[in-house]
């Protein structure tokens, strides 16, 4: 086990410029791949519109006609919504794999995104926000106080925040959380007929004001997640490896799960809570170009929205009459995955 | 010489009168938590509407007298609920605790490692697809949580289960389940979506007379069975290897003692509905009244069941709203982790 080690990354120097070209070509790739998505997602739908009134109507607009109200106003905005909220959980659940060093971890599994849901569901319900450029300050505010509770907890006793621990907590912290937002909402039956949409995590009804209040917040944190890379794979060595390689590894830790708490609490606010992205598409990412996280992360940001949107498209061609959520279709598809995470030999191996 | 041979018996009695002084604290502080969860059983059929002595109530309970009035608000109104929150407060401290202890962690719970997820969804999806009556809510409720128990065990085996297995896979069935609720929930009509939410924050209050008589029963035959079971579970917290070499049957008393815990949460789940984090809390409040000597076994169903009770009295009584107990426990929940993050952070132990 040691040797084999040793052997892949003492023959790893040579040949590196080689496979990174190789790596920029597959960066490429899934950029066309994820265009491929947006197309479909746009095109996609009930009601039945032709190639080329879509083109017609991104390119010269008829506010009259219904067909392009419905990509403008309706298809668009949730594949752009479709396209952020995947980028944030993509990146958020890779910082955190790499933060925490635990393949298991998930804004989604430790309660991240459970704690953004129900500050923001409390600020709609509690001081009566409606708009989404407030309730989303609140989303961040609860991301923040789960990660903070969540890793805290996870993190006593000595062996650390190990994946049961952390996972654990997660669920815990969801556990509590839903009951009071539930029991809260309880006494006023529209807010609880909110809340049963808002609960699963869907694309749907997703307009150009959700994306206009969640991007900046998504595309900056995105892409100062996209830089992390260097600092996430001197974590990996571990605290020691990293302070003795210059890293202020205290500030790293509460600079990156501060952008966790940004990216999970900006993409809960757009579509609700979304588990198991964040989780399953970092370990994609590694089964292609390994373990380096200047890599590891940018393939997370492209497989990420890929897969959301993929999962949207897949619930919309499955539903027949009815919505399926994106969330119901990715929490039914991510568990096996996840399962099978768990039922590998050597699980904690980050 | 003679000091020599003096100095080993003294040090041996003094041992023998500390177990013997821990064993009277254990027996002690367990009673006390005993008497304290049958006075809020008394208490909570007193308060209300209609006041009622603390003697009319013990004497109508026990069918002492016979004031028609009294004994209609009392056992017909009050008892059921009362007697639902001792029940399912005792069932869930037990096999809280019996769940920690099996897997081996002071987080694990049946609330979040997928057994109250199974018996949701199937309570769901029984009030929403098949619009039925509250018996075979329970019913399905009952029969969810035994099959997602099942699911998880079998997915977790791997040359036998280990603790951290089967929690992980538990939560990920548990998501999986939580996500096709919540479609059920987002699918449903409105009345409906609201009696299954009402039924997933869990309740005391709406318990049915067949489905508590089946906890009383269960409970009857299952407590004193951990309890003697309890040496076991002693056993196998030394870890695997030993526990074989204490001729122990590992495996065997795993699953006899796992399966008796799934047993009584799914029975207090059809009760009362998925009371959140009682299981969860009641087992580590109780190893720290009684110190780590004792088993905890019966301290922890005393506290689940002071819990249940008290939970319901601030749900119906202090609160300007009245609102499901599972809200209360629920709301306990949250100070109680930042309570865990502050102590046992300090002591630098905790698992």
């Amino acid at each position: 086990m040691t040797l084999t080690h040793v052997r892949s990354t003492g023959s790893s120097t040579a040949p590196e410029h080689r496979h990174g070209g190789g790596l920029a070509v597959g960066l490429l790739v899934l950029l066309g791949v994820l265009a491929l998505m947006c197309f479909v997602s746009v095109t996609l739908g009930t009601r039945d519109v032709g190639l080329g009134t879509i083109w017609k109507a991104l390119v010269e607009p008829d506010p009259t006609r219904t067909d392009v109200t419905v990509i403008r106003e309706l298809r668009v905005p949730r594949t752009i919504v479709g396209l952020l909220a995947g980028l944030a959980l993509g990146l958020g659940g890779t910082l955190l794999q790499g933060l925490t060093r635990n393949p298991l971890a998930d804004p989604g599994i430790m309660g991240i995104n459970a704690g953004a849901a129900s500050f923001i569901v409390v600020a709609i319900m509690l001081f009566g926000i409606q708009d989404l450029s407030t309730s989303i300050w609140f989303g961040f505010l609860g991301a923040a106080a789960a990660t903070f509770v969540v890793y805290g907890v996870a993190s006593m006793g000595r062996e650390g925040a190990t994946p049961v621990k952390l996972a654990l907590a997660g669920a815990a912290v969801t556990a509590g959380l839903t009951s009071v937002t539930t029991g809260i909402v309880m006494s006023n039956v529209d807010a609880l007929n909110q809340l049963r949409f808002w609960q699963v995590g869907s694309l749907a009804g997703r307009y150009w004001p959700v994306v206009e209040q969640t991007a900046p917040f998504i595309v900056v944190g995105s892409l100062v997640a996209l830089l992390a890379g260097r600092a996430l794979n001197g974590l990996a060595l571990g605290d020691d490896m990293a302070v003795a390689l210059g890293q202020r590894v205290r500030l790293t830790r509460t600079v990156l799960f501060g952008l966790v708490a940004v990216l999970a609490g900006a993409a809960t606010a757009a579509c609700g809570p979304i588990v198991f992205v964040g989780l399953v598409v970092p370990h994609v990412a590694r089964a292609i170009c390994g373990p380096d996280y200047r890599w590891v992360l940018p393939y997370s940001a492209l497989l990420s929205p890929i897969i959301l949107l993929g999962a949207d498209v897949l619930a919309r061609i499955s539903a027949g009459d009815g919505e399926l959520q994106v969330g119901v279709v990715l929490g039914v598809l991510g568990a096996p995955a996840f399962i099978a995470l768990v039922r590998r030999r050597n699980l904690a191996e980050l | 010489m003679a000091i020599d041979l003096q100095a080993p018996p003294e040090s041996l009695a003094t041992t023998r009168s500390g177990r013997r002084g821990r064993r009277r604290h254990v027996a002690v502080v367990t009673g006390l938590l005993g008497v304290v969860a049958f006075a809020l059983f008394v208490a909570t059929m007193m308060i209300g509407s209609f006041p009622v002595t603390v003697w009319e109530v013990v004497a109508s309970t026990f069918r002492l007298s016979s004031d028609p009035s009294v004994d209609f608000v009392v056992r017909d109104l009050r008892l059921p609920a009362a007697s639902t929150a001792l029940a399912v407060g005792l069932a869930l401290g037990v096999s809280g605790l019996v769940f920690q202890k099996i897997l081996a962690n002071p987080l694990a719970s049946p609330d979040f490692v997928g057994i109250s997820a199974g018996a949701s969804l199937a309570a769901v999806s029984s009030i929403i697809l098949l619009n039925v009556s509250a018996l075979f809510v329970s019913g399905a409720a009952l029969v969810g949580a035994l099959v997602a128990s099942l699911l998880i065990y079998l997915l977790a085996w791997r040359d036998g289960v280990t603790g951290y297995r089967f929690i992980l896979v538990g939560i990920g069935i548990s998501e999986l389940l939580v996500s096709l609720t919540g479609y059920l929930l987002a699918r449903a009509d409105i009345f409906e979506a609201r009696e299954a939410m009402t039924w997933l924050v869990g309740s005391v209050g709406n318990a049915g007379a067949p489905q508590l008589r089946l906890l009383l029963v269960v409970l009857a035959v299952l407590l004193p069975l951990t309890l003697v079971l309890n040496r076991h579970l002693d056993v196998l917290e030394l870890g695997d290897d030993a526990a074989h070499a204490l001729g122990v049957r590992v495996e065997t008393m795993r699953l006899l003692l796992l399966g008796i815990a799934v047993v009584l949460v799914a029975l207090a789940v059809a009760v009362a509905g998925p009371l959140p984090f009682v299981a969860l809390i009641a087992g580590p409040i109780a190893v720290r009244l009684i110190g780590a000597n004792g088993s905890g076994l019966l301290a922890a169903a005393f506290v689940g069941a002071v819990m249940v009770l008290l939970a319901d009295i601030v749900a119906n009584h202090l609160l300007p709203v009245p609102l499901p107990t599972g809200v209360v426990t629920g709301a306990i929940g949250a100070p109680y982790l930042i309570w865990l993050l502050a102590t046992v952070n300090r002591e630098g132990r905790g698992g």
